[in-house]
């Protein structure tokens, strides 16, 4: 790290924010998914102006950065992809507004997602989407990544909910995208900049739309001896023309883990649970209730639960939320992949999805958003084991080609990052990827911002994660730390 | 350097991330290096045989040990131990930043001297106890210019404890119809400063059907020690203490202080090792129950108003976080009779005492501690209520000044079965 240009980072953010050394830098080299790589300096900016200033410094020297939120990101979005610095939002950090007559919310990225909901609680305000990770992921990552939730099926994902954006552009300048308003004239940049992983340019705050909480909510447990069934009832109940709240399933080996982890009573021994809230105005939601019931009865759920009160309600929940993580209670790692598909092909898809295991050996947990297709397998490996890691990057690349064989995507909403560059080309043709390559040059030319995501380095789907694993982190920490490894 | 043998828990960690918010220091900081996942990453590292250098340390020191992580963590990750690991190694094989070099004559002091000893310790609580008769000496002591450390090492020295008459029986009998025979951790702070807390203690479990016995030879857990990395001692006392106790020969060893009580569930972790004591150290640690989880468990009968009214109840760390207890203690101050319960916002989060911390990281201590005060503020209380000594010691300078009395849950049982009889030895 060249030490004018560590001076020059320290000049604007202070000191203490501006983080060189390698016991500090290592702590930025993971995200929650499964590259590491080390950056070459940490700088935590105070305020937009700061954030302008070094980029603008990055520019003077033709550094490269990228931005980091909270860093739960699950496809290394916010490690450095070769040579670059990381810009963490971590001290941007506050509401700057809760605007509760026209239900809207000013906040700096580095805000938590839970904090939003509970800053406009008071007002009885919420906002909706709600990522399994939001007590700790941000609304930068958010909207970087266009997170989804639990309760995105009813509401819409984070673009529906974001007005505008204060940009820090990939040249240093401040820029507002879109602003306080629904419907903005002219072109919806706002729109462009959501789930552009961080290389359009850097957001230093952001307008919420607020909502009002439902009335009342009604959470329903249908336990299931087969996916089969509990798929079908999925299916039945969009098909009958009721969005719930939230429309989620969870298999066998997932329900144990989680079960391990909060212990909310769930059957271990169920094939599927499906776990639906119904929200809404009092009247009627009693009927709804009723009919998601007796759907999930007439598609063979062997029992169907509903949550009596609220601390009940939030224990299964919690479950669902901690689904992810709990997978450390029943193995040492795992790899999530993040496949969407049409709701009728999801039958078909769990199919698709074992026989990867059972291809490459390896155990897989289901977790998914049921209601729009958006499917979470959970690869369970051993990084200690030889072999098992490239498997499970193996087992992940199957289930994509076969996600996209089905007519679905490869990312529902954990982005493509580093470790999905790769598979862009199952989806998109040398055409689309090139004209996806002129949007990102008309904000971002020199690729300076965010550099190596998104776009193909020209390996095989599923390679790419392991070349940014195998090694290079502790050959550069080794280097770094001036010590032979 | 060869690897050290390798923790409990390591690798467990999947670096998700969502953990970070429960932490303190990454609130305050906003670090990764000082968040829980910077800092597993950190005691990973020396797990795989790297030599934990001045940063390493600091950034395992600056952590409050509070084991907020351990709730937020949806993998199981035991914090706990691998951060006593990882200061294990740092005392070890590691070297500390120059500023603190007065940490390791404090560590040898305290760790392996005073607190291995009840005479020494004892002479060390001496003028804590002077300063308490003598207030004018504490105004002019404080009035003198020192460290912020020291300062705060004076506030506590010089507060109001329930010290107690100094009378605790080593056998009482159950009155009315006996249900158990329970012993009684005295602890080692418990005994010097809060010897009215562990009276209490007797006459409630006494009231409720138990004969106590508190067994002689046992001394300290060695809580601390382990936490500030020392292992030697620390098993030492543990050993002396599960000898102590299966003389008791008692279905249950009753503990008042939270710190203590996590810590003694763990002997059958720390002596899984030494097959003279592994199933021993088990049984001990499977007997041990915190005051509340016990009084909860058997009932107790409280028809007398206690002397607080508005009351809230701050979890401590290593009750909420490292035993998982949560209701028992809530559960009994609902029970009493003229108390009105409030619940205090983020009742779980760390106040900032968390053992010899607030001693050696004043200034984060303190603006952990100014948080919990608002907070406390907000609640508009009379008394708020602890399961811990280092809680006590650590809000009661603050809060006095305020007029709001620190109570520990048990006294406040006590009072509600036997109105407030603070003195009454039976
Ligand atoms: C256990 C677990 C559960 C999860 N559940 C969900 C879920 O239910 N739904 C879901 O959608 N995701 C989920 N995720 C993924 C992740 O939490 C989201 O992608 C989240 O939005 C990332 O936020 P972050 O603050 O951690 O961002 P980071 O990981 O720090 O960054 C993510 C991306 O955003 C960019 N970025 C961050 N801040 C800014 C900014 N201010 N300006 C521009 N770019 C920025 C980064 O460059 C990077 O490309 C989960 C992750 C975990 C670990
Ligand atoms: S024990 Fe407390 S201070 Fe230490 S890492 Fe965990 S949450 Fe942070
Ligand atoms: S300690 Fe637990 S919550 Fe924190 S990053 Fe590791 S697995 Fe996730």
């Amino acid at each position: 790290m060249d030490v004018r240009f560590a001076a020059a980072l320290e000049a604007i953010v202070g000191r203490r924010h501006a983080l060189t050394t390698p016991q500090e830098i290592r702590a930025y080299a993971y995200d929650g998914g499964v590259d590491r790589s080390l950056p070459l300096a940490v700088v935590l900016p105070g305020s937009t102006e700061e954030v302008a200033a070094v980029v603008r410094a990055c520019c003077e020297r033709d550094m490269r950065f990228v931005p980091r939120g909270a860093g739960t990101g699950l496809s290394g979005g916010a490690i450095a992809a070769g040579d670059a610095i990381v810009i963490s939002t971590a001290r941007l950090c506050r509401i700057l507004e809760i605007d509760a007559p026209n239900r809207i919310a000013l906040v700096e990225p580095g805000v938590v997602n839970a904090d939003v909901s509970a800053a406009a609680h008071p007002h009885g305000l919420r906002y909706v989407p709600d990522p399994s990770s939001m007590a700790a992921c941000t609304i930068g990552g958010n909207i970087a990544e266009n997170s989804g939730g639990l309760h995105c099926l009813a509401y819409g994902v984070t673009s529906a909910h974001v007005l505008g954006i204060r940009i820090v552009t990939p040249d240093g300048d401040i820029e507002w995208l879109g602003g306080k308003t629904v419907d903005t004239p002219g072109y919806d940049l706002a729109g462009v900049f959501i789930g552009s992983e961080g290389t359009l340019g850097i957001a230093t705050q952001a307008v919420l739309a607020l909502s009002p909480i439902p009335e009342t909510v009604q959470t329903l447990l249908g336990i299931f001896d087969s996916t089969d069934a509990a798929t079908a009832a999925v299916s039945a109940i969009i098909g009958r023309g009721i969005v719930p709240g939230a429309l989620e399933m969870m298999d066998a080996l997932a329900t144990s883990a989680v079960e391990a982890d909060v212990g909310a009573g769930l059957p271990t021994d169920a094939a599927a649970l499906l776990l639906i809230d119904i929200e809404g105005l009092r009247d009627g939601l009693e009927g709804t209730v009723d009919a998601v019931a007796s759907i999930c009865r007439e598609r063979g759920a062997r029992e169907v639960r509903i949550a009596q009160d609220g601390p009940q309600r939030d224990l299964l929940w919690k479950g669902r939320k901690s689904a992810f993580g709990a997978m450390g209670r029943i193995s040492p790692d795992y790899y999530v992949q993040d496949g969407v598909i049409p709701r009728s092909q999801l039958p078909a898809m769990l199919r698709d999805v074992a026989a990867a295991g059972t291809k490459h050996g390896l155990r897989i947990a289901n977790v998914f958003h049921a209601g729009d297709g958006n499917l979470h397998p959970l690869i369970l490996f051993d990084k200690q084991k030889e072999g098992e890691f490239d498997r499970a990057l193996a087992a992940g690349a199957d289930i994509l080609q076969a996600c996209v064989a089905r007519g679905g995507s490869i990312s529902g909403e954990h982005g493509i990052g580093l470790e999905k560059r790769d598979c862009m080309p199952l989806q998109f043709t040398p055409e689309d990827l090139s004209f996806m390559d002129r949007l990102k040059s008309a904000f971002n030319p020199d690729d300076r911002c965010n550099p190596g995501k998104i776009f193909p380095t020209g390996r095989r789907c599923g390679e790419s994660a392991r070349t940014a694993k195998s090694g290079t982190l502790d050959e550069r920490t080794a280097a770094l730390a001036g010590e032979p490894f | 350097m060869s690897a050290p043998a390798q923790p409990h828990g390591i690798g467990t960690c999947t670096r998700c991330g969502l953990c970070q918010q429960a932490c303190p220091t990454y609130r305050d900081w906003r670090l990764e290096a000082d968040s829980p996942r910077g800092r597993v990453e950190i005691v990973e590292r020396i797990a795989a045989g790297e030599r934990p250098d001045a940063a390493m340390a600091e950034h395992l020191y600056a952590c409050l040990g509070c084991r907020a992580c351990e709730t937020a963590c949806p993998s199981g990750v035991p914090f706990g131990d691998l951060l006593e690991f990882g200061r294990r190694e740092v005392e070890r094989t590691g070297t500390l930043a120059p500023e603190r070099g007065g940490w390791r004559t404090f560590r040898s002091f305290v760790f392996e001297r005073v607190l291995p000893s009840r005479a020494l310790f004892g002479a060390m609580m001496m003028p804590a106890k002077t300063l308490r008769h003598m207030p004018t000496l504490a105004r002019l002591l404080r009035s003198l210019p020192m460290s912020s450390g020291a300062r705060r090492a004076l506030a506590m020295a010089s507060i109001e404890t329930p010290m107690g008459n100094g009378r605790l029986p080593a056998h009482s009998k159950a009155i009315g119809e006996r249900r158990a025979r329970v012993a009684l951790f005295t602890g080692c702070v418990m005994d010097a400063l809060f010897g009215g807390v562990n009276e209490a203690l007797v006459r409630v479990l006494r009231s409720s059907g138990c004969d106590v016995v508190a067994p002689s030879g046992q001394w300290c857990c060695g809580a601390l020690n382990v936490h500030a990395g020392e292992q030697r001692r620390a098993l030492a006392m543990a050993r002396r203490n599960i000898e102590a106790f299966e003389r008791a020969d008692a279905e249950a060893i009753v503990v008042d202080s939270a710190g203590c009580g996590a810590h003694m569930k763990s002997y059958g972790r720390l002596l899984e090792g030494e097959p003279a004591f592994a199933d021993r150290a088990a049984a001990f640690a499977g007997k041990t129950v915190d005051a509340t989880e016990y009084l909860d468990r058997i009932g107790v009968t409280m028809n007398r108003p206690p002397s607080a009214r508005r009351v809230t109840y701050q979890d401590a760390c290593h009750l909420a976080h490292g035993q998982k207890i949560r209701q028992a203690p809530r559960a009994l101050l609902r029970a009493m009779p003229g108390v009105e319960f409030v619940e205090l916002r983020d009742a779980d989060r760390c106040c900032g005492a968390a053992g010899v911390y607030s001693l050696t990281h004043p200034a984060m201590s303190q603006r952990v501690l100014d948080e919990k005060l608002a907070k406390i503020a907000e609640a508009g209380v009379d008394t708020v209520t602890v399961t811990n000594p280092g809680c006590h010691l650590q809000l009661a300078p603050a809060l006095a000044q305020r007029g709001v009395r620190v109570r520990h849950v048990v006294e406040l049982v006590d009072e509600a079965i036997h109105h407030s009889s603070r003195g009454t030895a039976f």
